[in-house]
């Protein structure tokens, strides 16, 4: 069954078998797992791959803090990269910094929050949500995971060929030229721009997708304006995906001819531009943010209406401040440049266009409360990630309106203020939606039910170790440490020291969710079609737990 | 084979750029000559090239703790500058109130409706899901908080960009991994600025950092030296990756960027010890090319130029400027350099000869 043209003696065989056909009849392992086409078992692994890529990513952030819990550097010596013997030189060591910061970034970004966000729960729910089979290119949703494969292995492949000073890419995860053209010789730049090219390949597939599944496959009467807010969020997330990441694939592609071929885009020396680069890389780069923070916001509003059962507060408000966050978040990337030497008006304008943003933004956290407001709030997990999700990106939004303005940024631009900022965003906004939606949608997903205890504790351990990470890095922005060093002044020690205990908290805290997680797949209460009572009001609570392989055979109907 | 049509092209192209670019881009000095003219601030002779006679150095300042450099206070670093005074105002009379309020805000309905509307305390919940005059309020109330912080906003961006007129530029060039300054309006000699490793990391004799010099990772053989009071106008350029010249004290961040010029300007009136660092990912020694500029009084400023071989404005020159300059022409006195080809739009304007000798405007120097 695996042509796609179908032949009439396709239908006679099946006619021929008996009508054991039924919605939940699975392929064996190999062509279930591998030649997938089905959303939800997508959806599986690209939660699956996530979580390990979360490892990764977090085990170097790891290496990093541990690094920085002290003036002097200790870590680095070591070999990279698999951590023993020493290396040759002093530089190669802090090459290996370099390293680090690139690959922490860039699995962040592109290989855990977006293959968890769109790749997994957007697989996983958003068919279901609008009431449909599937995804409207079942096979194109598979090569859509099966591209961040070779992506990955590219990225951390990279890290054993040379990239110059060392081993490793250590261009930082924005690949700014000329340090990524002339100055970074040896393949593993290279590696690392095929890596982008292919995980920007595999989005756009998926964002295609999403499109068309939304647009054309919404059950009849689900019109947009009926559409729950996870799929709207979906949406716009995907028509981001589409008009941002073929402009970085242009750009890193340039990087390659640069560095390879001869052509001198960003090398003014040949009448390039190095500053040309960080226009292009930010005009993907700034909604990309975007992209990585939206499908949480569908996931928080899901959450904070079935656990206040009541229906979300100013719903079209809801919707459309989504909108407008993906339209004007293409319009200010620059305040990422604001010490290039931007002309004065330049400044002036994407100073006011970025500070726009604040304003639907607003209007989601308002409409959050407003929806908890009057409604009869019960504190099961996934509710807890949702509220500490609202105050910490309210944390994270207010710093970001302090960074907004040009004439501010001069002293922050490049400081771990900046760093502060970006984690109370992502780290405690993308990540604890990401949270917030794996507790809701996971007795959904698995049949089971994960352990209350253990999710309250994982909340409370994280919530409090993460902000023990990354608020002294206000302070020291404030007193302007710049980021992406590896050792610093002496007066730094006392918050990095603070930041670095707050890691370990943390890392407390996902082990405990680890232990959770396998714990509830074995040993966890089975799930009911809806364990979340009549606050939960999307279509997934209408199907068995887990789904069946096939859901949806008769198109249900929304008035 | 690709390689090597590049290898023959990318020369080409450098004879071509270096024909455009300003003459000043080919003169940095490779770090290796650093001892050359490094100078001590214990033994102001002991490194002094042989050849003309040259002025003695100045006594370097020894810089204040918690003064132009970081501590592990919560609050930014003092603000050295008129446009720092200005923007830590607005930062800490506007922007931090406005954070504290809307989080603490935000905080305070959560917990409210935390304790008011638990399933406990409310069993049945309302259907409540419209309130268009409340939706439109909280539209509104963040747009005019938005129109409050961008009138100062945009005016501390108007005033960082009418500098008044400069009375000494500063060339800075950035290198991996160290800094050098040039000065076109005093003969247009070259300081080359190295980071000072720890006694423990330098081989026996050669120098290493002390305390007098500045704290550690920040302390740099050769500071950037300018007078107190003046108008500085600097330049920034790079001679191979982006680099980023980021003075806290002085609310200072300009990228230094290959084949563009930038400017910005500062205006200190205490002399001092300031401390800054790159502040751009520019490559393994990223953390090891900090940033010290000393501001000393006019009459210290001729002196320290005179000791390194260069002239006053108006001034004839003293002796050989040619000794610290081992490529260019001897242009002292003869200002302005080439004005720079290069298109960006900001730099456009030519570093400008000063038309009075900065010593002479410096009297308002307050300690």
């Amino acid at each position: 069954m695996t042509d796609i043209a179908a032949h009439p003696s396709h239908f006679h065989a099946d006619h021929g078998h008996e009508h054991h056909h039924d919605a939940d009849h699975k392929p064996p392992f190999f062509a279930r797992w591998f030649m997938s086409t089905n959303h939800k078992d997508i959806g599986t692994l690209y939660l699956i791959f996530a979580i390990i890529a979360g490892i990764i990513g977090g085990a170097i952030s790891g290496i990093m803090r541990a690094e920085l819990a002290k003036p002097g550097i200790q870590i680095l010596t070591m070999a990279w990269p698999l951590g023993v013997g020493s290396v040759a030189t002093m530089d190669e060591a802090l090459h290996h910094w370099n390293v680090l910061i690139t690959a922490h970034g860039l699995i962040m970004v592109f290989f855990m929050v977006m293959p968890a966000m769109i790749g997994g729960f957007g697989n996983w729910f958003v068919p279901i949500m609008i009431g449909a089979p599937d995804m409207a290119f079942p096979r194109m949703n598979n090569i859509s995971f099966w591209l961040l494969i070779p992506a990955f292995i590219l990225l951390l492949g990279s890290s054993f060929v040379s990239g110059g000073t060392g081993p490793g890419a250590g261009t930082g995860w924005t690949v700014y030229a000329p340090l990524s053209t002339s100055g970074s010789a040896g393949p593993a730049v290279d590696m690392a721009i095929l890596s982008l090219h292919l995980a920007g390949a595999s989005s756009i597939l998926g964002a295609i997708n999403f499109i068309t599944t939304i647009l054309n496959m919404r059950a009849p009467g689900m019109t947009l304006h009926k559409m729950p807010l996870f799929a709207w969020s979906v949406l716009v997330t995907a028509f981001l995906l589409l008009l941002s990441l073929p402009v970085l694939a242009a750009a890193i592609t340039m990087l390659l001819t640069d560095r390879n071929f001869g052509t001198t885009f960003f090398d003014a020396s040949g009448g390039g531009d190095p500053v040309l680069y960080q226009h292009l890389f930010w005009f993907f780069g700034h909604p990309e943010v975007y992209i990585m923070i939206l499908p949480g916001f569908g996931i928080v509003s899901h959450v904070i209406s079935t656990f206040s059962r009541k229906p979300i507060f100013g719903y079209l408000g809801m919707a459309y401040a989504m909108v407008a966050i993906g339209v004007v978040g293409f319009i200010v990337w620059a305040h990422h440049m604001y010490t290039t030497g931007l002309s004065v008006n330049t400044k002036m304008y994407f100073t006011a266009a970025t500070m726009v943003i604040a304003v639907p933004t607003g209007i989601k956290i308002f409409s959050w409360i407003a929806t908890m407001w009057e409604g009869s709030l019960s504190f099961k997990t996934p509710m807890l990630w949702a509220i500490g999700f609202i105050f910490m990106f309210t944390v994270g939004g207010v710093t970001g309106v302090l960074l907004a303005n040009g004439g501010i940024d001069n002293y922050f631009q490049d400081a771990y203020y900046v760093v502060a900022h970006f984690h109370y965003v992502l780290s405690l906004g993308a990540v604890f939606s990401l949270f917030a939606g794996f507790y809701y949608w996971f007795p959904k997903m698995s049949g089971k039910m994960y352990n209350e205890l253990l999710g309250q504790l994982h909340f409370w351990v994280f919530f409090v170790g993460v902000n023990v990470l990354f608020f002294p890095m206000h302070f020291l922005g404030m007193q302007g440490m710049p980021r992406r060093y590896p050792d610093y002044p002496d007066a730094y020690a006392k918050w990095n020291a603070l930041a670095s205990h707050g890691y370990e908290i943390m890392a407390a805290g996902m082990l405990i969710f680890f232990v959770n997680v396998i714990w509830s797949l074995i040993a966890g209460k089975k799930a009911g079609d809806n364990p979340w009572g009549e606050g939960a009001t999307t279509l997934e609570w209408t199907l068995s737990s887990p789904p069946p392989y096939h859901q949806f055979e008769q198109l249900p109907r929304i008035d | 084979m690709l390689k090597t049509i590049r290898a023959f092209i990318l020369p080409m192209l450098a004879i071509v750029a270096s024909a455009n670019a300003a003459p000043a881009l080919a003169q940095a000095a490779p770090a290796a000559a650093v001892p050359a003219i490094a100078q001590t601030t214990t033994d102001p002779t002991a490194s002094t090239p042989a050849g003309p006679a040259k002025a003695p150095d100045i006594v370097h300042a020894a810089p204040t703790p918690g003064i132009g450099q970081p501590t592990d206070s919560i609050h930014l670093q003092e603000q050295m500058t008129p446009i720092g005074h200005e923007a830590e105002r607005f930062h800490d009379y506007i922007l931090v109130p406005m954070m504290f309020i809307m989080s603490i805000f935000v905080l305070l309905l959560l917990i409210w409706v935390v304790i008011r509307y638990r399933s406990a305390a409310n069993p049945t919940p309302s259907r409540t899901s419209h309130n268009t005059f409340i939706e439109v309020i909280w539209t509104l109330f963040p747009v005019l908080v938005l129109v409050a912080i961008a009138v100062p906003s945009i005016r501390l961006l108007a005033h960082q960009y009418s500098p008044p007129k400069a009375d000494l530029t500063v060339k800075v060039i950035g290198n991996q991994w160290y800094w050098t300054y040039q000065y076109p309006d005093n003969g247009d000699f070259e300081v080359v600025s190295n980071l000072l490793k720890e006694k423990s990391d330098v081989k026996p004799g050669d120098r290493f950092r002390t305390d007098a010099d500045g704290p550690r990772l920040l302390a740099v053989d050769e500071r950037m030296v300018v007078p107190a009071g003046a108008v500085v106008k600097l330049i920034t350029t790079s001679n191979d990756v982006i680099h980023s010249f980021g003075m806290p004290s002085f609310w200072v961040k300009m990228d230094a960027i290959p084949g563009r010029l930038n400017e910005t300007w500062f205006k200190v009136d205490r002399p001092g010890v300031y401390f800054g660092q790159c502040s751009e990912l520019c490559g393994a020694r990223h953390a090891y090319m900090p940033i010290a500029v000393e501001v000393v009084t006019p009459a210290q400023y001729a002196q320290w130029v005179a000791s390194k071989g260069g002239t006053m404005p108006g001034a004839k020159p003293a002796n050989n400027p040619d000794a610290t300059k081992p490529t260019s022409p001897a242009t002292a006195g003869t200002r302005p350099p080439a004005p720079p080809t290069d298109a960006t739009v900001n730099a456009a304007e030519p570093a400008q000869t000063t038309s009075q000798p900065a010593v002479a405007q410096n009297q308002g120097t307050n300690q």
